[in-house]
């Protein structure tokens, strides 16, 4: 029991790291409807300006943690957020009405450029990061087994909620998520009403890499190591979460990224870590397969 | 003046873009200058790309580049350019500048050929977009590997069971998932080629885990090892033919074993092409409904597709196996699988002389680029991103129908 509920933070912690990079593929597949392939390596360069930060605060000499981690945060968003935009506009507006593979092709390369100038900059190790936030308290004990809940996975959950709820707000009530959800639905009408299409995509992009920003964040600051690679893994994952919970749907993507990590943590506690990827993998490929639609999806007409 | 605006915007953006770069491992080393000359490139870069649209539109727009024509012109001659193009593969080994360098090199590029002609069935003539290629390769290797191993079976003796196992394996994945629409289909088969990837490094007690296999038997001709000493009763090639030993016997003849197998493959795909089969794979590509309505079993022909895709990448894997001698998970990668498709989908699709240039210049380009090696793969990202911006289509991507209703010559224009 003791064991099976610190599996269950665990998952849970992973899953809102997850459910974060899920977002960016699913409002981009909402609107654009394309997998958007670079964005795991999005979320991975968020990790990196994120560690690039904390040095130069630490430089600086701002120790206060709280403070640190506002800055951070708020840095990180931004950058990755530009990079979120260049990507759009360098790799995928020029392919807009292409037929359907070009931006898919266009984002593989993107995703191996993007790979590679990370690691020619910053180079191939792992960059370790000293642990910022520490301690946590001890939810229960039973028989010896300990089941602790640190500080960090708190604050990883509560910041997931935050952005969660900020960001349903802004699709519910802003003019700009007004746009989001017309152009989601029939794009030729929104441009014909006045949306500026293109840059409502834009805008997708930006918000989407600022969500992964986060998300690159915590993983810096929860497995305490970042390398140039795990943007692959992790999009992969993220975009099974989106799947599963139906692409296009907000909680959806948020409700696959918790029941991913929740399946990850599992597995690893309880069957084999080295297969745990395969345990992602068929999940994808069995919801796929017998819902399409995934969990809260609507399910989609073909058109002739 | 909308060239200086359009500048003045993305300045700060793209500038500010390479801000991070300053970052070394855990102590900070700042480049400052690199950020100024990144954007100092994107500020000429983006003034350059505007001067020369400024004087495209005092011209008249013509989309008529160097492909394009390029593409009529190799339609229009496809059969004298194919026949010069095997001969002089044919004789590489014997031209004078030849050396084992180049014909290993010629090797790796057929393999990729081959690849890509067989991923050609499957992107580019049933429109299923395929991540997951290289599993198939991955298992035909594998099932040489193992076969040689377990059973002692020769290359020529194993070539037939793996493409009829990685087939196989190609039918089973896709009979659950090929109901699914394109972005779909692409990442299960992603995942599916992960799976095998991470099957292999972890099944250790039968693939050797990370190790892999090694040792695997090389290909004999007609029975005659390429060996410099061969064991008691066996002779070997060059004393057979009395010739004068050297190593580059043996990579002339695998040369020329890939050479065949990427032929037949061609020649089977242009055949497949002309069958009813191949017709309803065109079909299915280009639409859908329509082929239902006529009475296609889409998941049927789509199978077919897919099995035999799968088949001729096995096929390449146990060449790849006997070519190495050594195998493991490492070669089989995402980003093997990636330089597939980028090769299939630059070459331009459903092309076959498309995929022998892009073969061409996607194995070659690393070549010539050893001095900047770590450039590799970001030149190779990048250039994808390039040629789909630049040539959504593909290079050679002047696609003709492969079936009239009426003649070309006796075309009637419709009034």
């Amino acid at each position: 029991m003791a064991y099976f509920l610190q599996q269950l933070i665990n998952g849970l912690t992973l899953g809102s790291i997850y459910g974060l990079i899920a977002i960016g593929y699913t409002m981009v597949y909402g609107i654009i409807g394309m997998i958007n392939f670079a964005h795991g390596e999005i979320y991975m360069i968020g990790a990196f300006i994120s560690i690039i930060t904390f040095l130069v605060l630490g430089l600086i000499g701002v120790s206060y943690v709280p403070l640190a981690l506002t800055l951070v945060l708020l840095t990180t968003m931004f950058f990755t957020a530009i990079y979120g935009w260049t990507v759009e506009r360098v790799a995928y507006r020029p392919l807009r009405g292409s037929f359907r593979l070009a931006p898919l092709i266009s984002a593989i390369g993107t995703s191996i450029f993007l790979q590679n100038y990370v690691q020619i900059l910053q180079g191939a190790r792992e960059k370790p990061m000293l642990p910022l936030v520490q301690g946590g308290f001890t939810v229960f004990e039973s028989g010896g087994f300990v089941v602790r809940l640190s500080y960090l996975q708190l604050l990883i959950m509560l910041v997931t909620l935050a952005l969660m709820a900020g960001f349903s707000t802004l699709i519910a009530t802003t003019p700009l998520g007004r746009a989001q959800r017309a152009c989601e639905q029939d794009m030729q009408m929104a441009a014909l009403l006045g949306v500026d299409v293109d840059r409502v995509i834009s805008m997708t992009f930006v918000m989407g890499a600022a969500l992964a920003a986060v998300a690159g964040l915590m993983v810096t600051l929860y497995y305490g190591v970042v390398d140039f690679f795990i943007g692959f893994l992790a999009g992969v994952k993220a975009f099974t979460a989106a799947v599963l919970g139906g692409i296009g749907s907000l909680p959806g993507a948020m409700l696959g990224g918790i029941l991913i990590g929740l399946i990850e943590a599992f597995w690893s506690g309880y069957f084999s870590v080295e297969y745990k990827d395969v345990s992602v993998f068929v999940v994808l490929i069995l919801v796929l397969v017998f819902r399409p639609t995934g969990l809260l999806g609507r399910p989609e007409l073909e058109k002739v | 003046m909308a060239a200086l605006v359009a500048t003045l915007l993305a300045l700060p953006l793209v500038g500010a873009q390479t801000y991070d770069i300053g970052g070394g491992a855990l102590g900070i080393r700042t480049h400052f200058d690199w950020v100024a000359m990144a954007a100092a490139a994107v500020f000429a870069g983006r003034l350059a790309l505007h001067l020369q649209q400024r004087l495209r539109r005092g011209r008249e727009m013509v989309d008529e580049t160097v492909f394009a024509r390029l593409a009529v012109w190799g339609n229009r001659r496809a059969l004298p350019l194919t026949l010069t193009g095997i001969a002089f593969a044919v004789a590489l080994p014997f031209l004078p500048f030849s050396s084992r360098y180049l014909i290993d090199l010629g090797t790796t590029v057929l393999i990729y050929i081959m690849l890509g002609w067989g991923l050609n069935v499957v992107v580019g003539l049933a429109g299923l977009l395929d991540l997951g290629y290289v599993a198939f390769y991955a298992v035909g290797a594998y099932t040489f590997a193992l076969l040689a191993r377990h059973l002692g079976l020769t290359f020529w003796q194993a070539l037939p069971f793996s493409g009829v196992v990685a087939a196989s394996f190609g039918v089973i994945l896709g009979f659950p998932v090929l109901r699914l629409r394109g972005d779909y289909l692409a990442i299960v088969t992603l995942g599916f080629g992960e799976i095998i990837r991470i099957i292999l490094l972890n099944w250790s007690p039968v693939t050797g885990g990370p190790n892999g296999i090694s040792d695997i038997p090389r290909p004999s001709f007609f029975g005659l090892p390429f060996a410099h000493s061969a064991p008691e009763g066996v002779t070997t090639f060059h004393q057979f033919f009395g010739l004068e030993f050297s190593a580059t016997q043996r990579v002339t003849y695998i040369y020329f074993v890939i050479l065949a197998l990427a032929l037949v493959t061609n020649l089977f795909t242009l055949r497949l092409r002309k069958l009813p089969i191949g017709r309803a794979w065109e079909a299915l590509r280009e639409d859908e409904v329509a082929c239902r309505a006529l009475g296609i079993n889409p998941t049927n022909v789509k199978l077919s597709a897919f099995g035999i895709g799968a088949m001729l990448g096995g096929i390449a894997g146990c060449f790849f196996a006997t070519r190495q001698g050594f195998i493991s998970p490492e070669s089989f990668t995402f980003i093997e699988s990636a330089t597939i498709l980028a090769i299939v989908v630059l070459g331009g699709m459903g092309s076959q002389m498309g995929v022998v240039l892009a073969a061409l210049l996607l194995v070659t380009l690393p070549e010539f680029g050893r001095a900047f090696a770590e450039f590799r793969m970001l030149i190779f990202g990048a250039a994808m991103v390039a040629i789909m911006v630049w040539r959504p289509r593909g290079l050679l991507a002047h696609r003709e129908p492969s079936l009239r209703l009426v003649p070309k010559s006796t075309r009637v224009l419709w009034p």
